[in-house]
């Protein structure tokens, strides 16, 4: 197999990359020099910038692939899909890696199939194998409790999605230097049957759950609606997220887009505070692989202290402004 | 409006609790139920029925007993059921998995609208819906939050993505993966559940389905798992009681240094 190079997908988003972008890239570095073979960045958008492909390259890309087009300004999944399925036949990467977003875990099943190819979802671990140079991906699955390792022995090239979060962001290194390739968009791969009528942006918080380093996330105990001021507060001294278990989007106290678990997103910030949440194993599949997971809860036995790494039994309605207070303290040292 | 539901059967989950002693989830014993998730995509796809009028035919791949949330299916509201089985489907990974569901979804006839829940909650891939898209060239919307209206051929749907929610006008045949959001599913009702009995679910495989023997099952998936781990779920971590008057002050100071020991404040 002619197949070489590890590839990146990147994202951006109102004209700015996204950091989940840099984490592929550290991924795709470890594979890239164990395979010994070149690190390329791929990026469809509209304008995007030489200083965002340079900066692409200053963390950790040999190559940026460049695709700049006013059609494709939206995600419109079967124009991305038909843009880089040509782009592998084209240049045939042994690997590539897409976040786990909801652009990534779009795009990616619908090529794999096209690309007649396999298709690792949400990894939180890539690696080589020693003797065949097979690519080893690692995911959680059955809501987390069990970790699968699966491979793509015949088929070219490997192709991953990756939880963000997963891994660190890769960093500038300045003195890193690449080629910056311009595509041009074959106007022929453009599918052209679905249209984007509009936009509209989560206005009740913000910050949105997945892209956060911190989420600050209430449950039923919370007891009512407007005590999530206090959640938004301890949010607020991280510049972090709001987010809720099923029980308190049920209760309309918060909204879908920020119900963490199962049937709602999967997590995994640097610091999850769970309030009032009891650990149901639906709660406990969308946060469990969070770094440093806070406990508060009245009730010793919740399974919540299971997970936690840090955790104070007690009232809720006592704890939580007492922590707001210090962490203000904190603040303003 | 005809409409096809790709279901999975999954294990029921929702009340296994926690090994004490290896710290990884019990598992023993646990019954089989529809991928709580593909609820929603039933729910939403019977509504439609309602709305446009049209048939519904849910689809599974799974073992003969599998047939049991057909059933279920059509005692909620849906009109016929299809078990994909055989051997020729063990070990199917996701690739293999859509193509066998996308090929008797083609042999299933004209249709209109395929909906499935986002993913399902065993598997946790999410990427059988988006693969039948794929084979059949449908239009596709993942994430769907809301069937705005269906007209002039083509339905009008939002998805949420990270920040919000996008409005896409997809013409038909569309398929759409479903979240949550989108409906609140019914139980099956006495009478429903009376004419699932009655409903004869026909069992496809190689012998009467034409398909492309080396696209199925373990043979037809490009992906092998190679090896499965139980993570411990339980950290151990630190836990302090301030029910009976021991100070919170100082417990919260504790979770600061905490959180000063990991850099995170
Ligand atoms: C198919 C399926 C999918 C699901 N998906 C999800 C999902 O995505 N996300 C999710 O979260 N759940 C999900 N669930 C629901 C899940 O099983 C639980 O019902 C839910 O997580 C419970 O929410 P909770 O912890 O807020 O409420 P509870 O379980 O009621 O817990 C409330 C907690 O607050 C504590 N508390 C009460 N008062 C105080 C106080 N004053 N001070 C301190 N602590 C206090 C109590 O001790 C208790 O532990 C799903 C269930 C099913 C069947």
């Amino acid at each position: 197999m002619d197949y070489k190079g590890v590839w990146t997908l990147g994202e951006a988003r109102n004209g700015e990359l996204k950091e989940v972008s840099f984490e592929l890239l550290s991924r795709g570095r470890k594979l890239a020099d164990k395979l010994d073979e070149e690190l390329v960045s791929l990026i469809l958008g509209d304008e995007i910038t030489e200083e965002q492909a340079e900066e692409l390259i200053k963390r950790g890309a040999d190559k940026v692939l460049l695709l700049n087009d006013p059609a494709l300004k939206d995600f419109i999944v079967e124009n991305y899909s038909n843009v880089i399925t040509d782009l592998i036949e084209k240049y045939k990467p042994e690997i590539i890696l897409a976040a786990a977003t909801t652009m990534g875990r779009t795009v990616m099943p619908y090529l794999a199939i096209k690309t007649k190819t396999g298709l690792t979802a949400d990894c939180t671990d890539l690696d080589i194998e020693e003797d065949t140079g097979n690519l080893l991906q690692t995911r959680p699955a059955i809501g987390g409790n069990i970790l699968a390792t699966i491979k793509t022995p015949n088929h070219r090239p490997q192709m991953a999605t990756v939880r963000p979060h997963s891994t660190k962001a890769a960093q500038k290194d300045e003195s890193r230097s690449g080629e910056i390739v311009h595509l041009e968009l074959d106007k022929s791969l453009l599918d052209g049957r679905v249209k984007k009528l509009g936009f509209r942006k989560n206005e009740e918080d913000a910050i949105n759950i997945q892209d956060a380093d911190v989420i600050a996330a209430g449950g039923k105990g919370l007891k009512k609606g407007e005590n999530f001021a206090m959640i938004r507060e301890l949010a607020g001294f991280f510049d972090g997220a709001v987010g809720a278990s099923r029980d308190a989007v049920d209760r309309d106290w918060i909204s879908y887009p920020y119900q963490v678990g199962l049937s709602g997103k999967t997590v995994t910030p640097k610091l999850y505070f769970a309030v009032g949440i009891s650990g149901a194993i639906q709660h406990l599949a969308g946060m469990k692989t969070s770094e440093n997971i806070i406990a508060v809860n009245e009730d010793l036995g919740a399974d919540i202290f299971k997970v936690a790494d840090f955790g104070i039994v007690g009232d809720l309605f006592e704890i939580i402004p007492e922590l707001n207070k210090q962490l203000a303290e904190e603040v303003s040292k | 409006m005809n409409i096809v539901i790709p279901i999975k059967q999954v294990p029921e989950t929702s009340n296994v609790k926690m090994d004490e002693e290896t710290g990884t989830m019990k598992r023993d014993g646990v019954e089989s139920i529809i991928n709580p998730l593909d609820l929603y995509a039933i729910e939403t796809g019977i509504q439609i029925k309602e709305e446009y009028g049209g048939t519904i035919t849910v689809i599974t791949m799974g073992p003969p007993s599998a047939d049991k949330s057909l059933k279920e299916a059509i005692a909620m509201g849906c009109d016929d059921g299809i078990l994909l089985s055989g051997r020729e489907f063990a070990g199917s990974d996701t690739w293999a998995t859509s193509y066998a569901l996308s090929e008797a979804i083609r042999a299933i006839g004209e249709f209109d609208l395929i909906l499935a829940g986002e993913r399902a909650t065993d598997g946790d891939t999410g990427q059988v819906g988006p693969g039948i898209a794929s084979w059949l060239d449908l239009t596709l919307s993942t994430y769907t939050s809301k069937v705005v209206d269906i007209k002039d051929k083509s339905v009008i749907v939002e998805r949420m993505v990270e920040d919000g929610y996008e409005k896409l006008q997809l013409p038909l045949p569309a398929l759409l993966t479903v979240v949550k959001e989108i409906s609140f599913p019914r139980l099956p009702t006495l009478r429903g559940k009376q004419r699932s009995r009655k409903v004869e679910i026909p069992q496809w495989n190689l012998s009467n389905l034409k398909m492309k023997e080396d696209f199925l099952g373990l043979n037809g998936s490009p992906t092998r798992v190679v090896n499965i781990d139980h993570p411990k779920v339980t950290r151990g971590g630190t836990v302090i009681d301030v029910r009976n008057d021991a100070s919170i002050e100082k417990a919260v100071s504790q979770l600061i240094d905490y959180l000063k020991s990991k850099e995170l404040v």
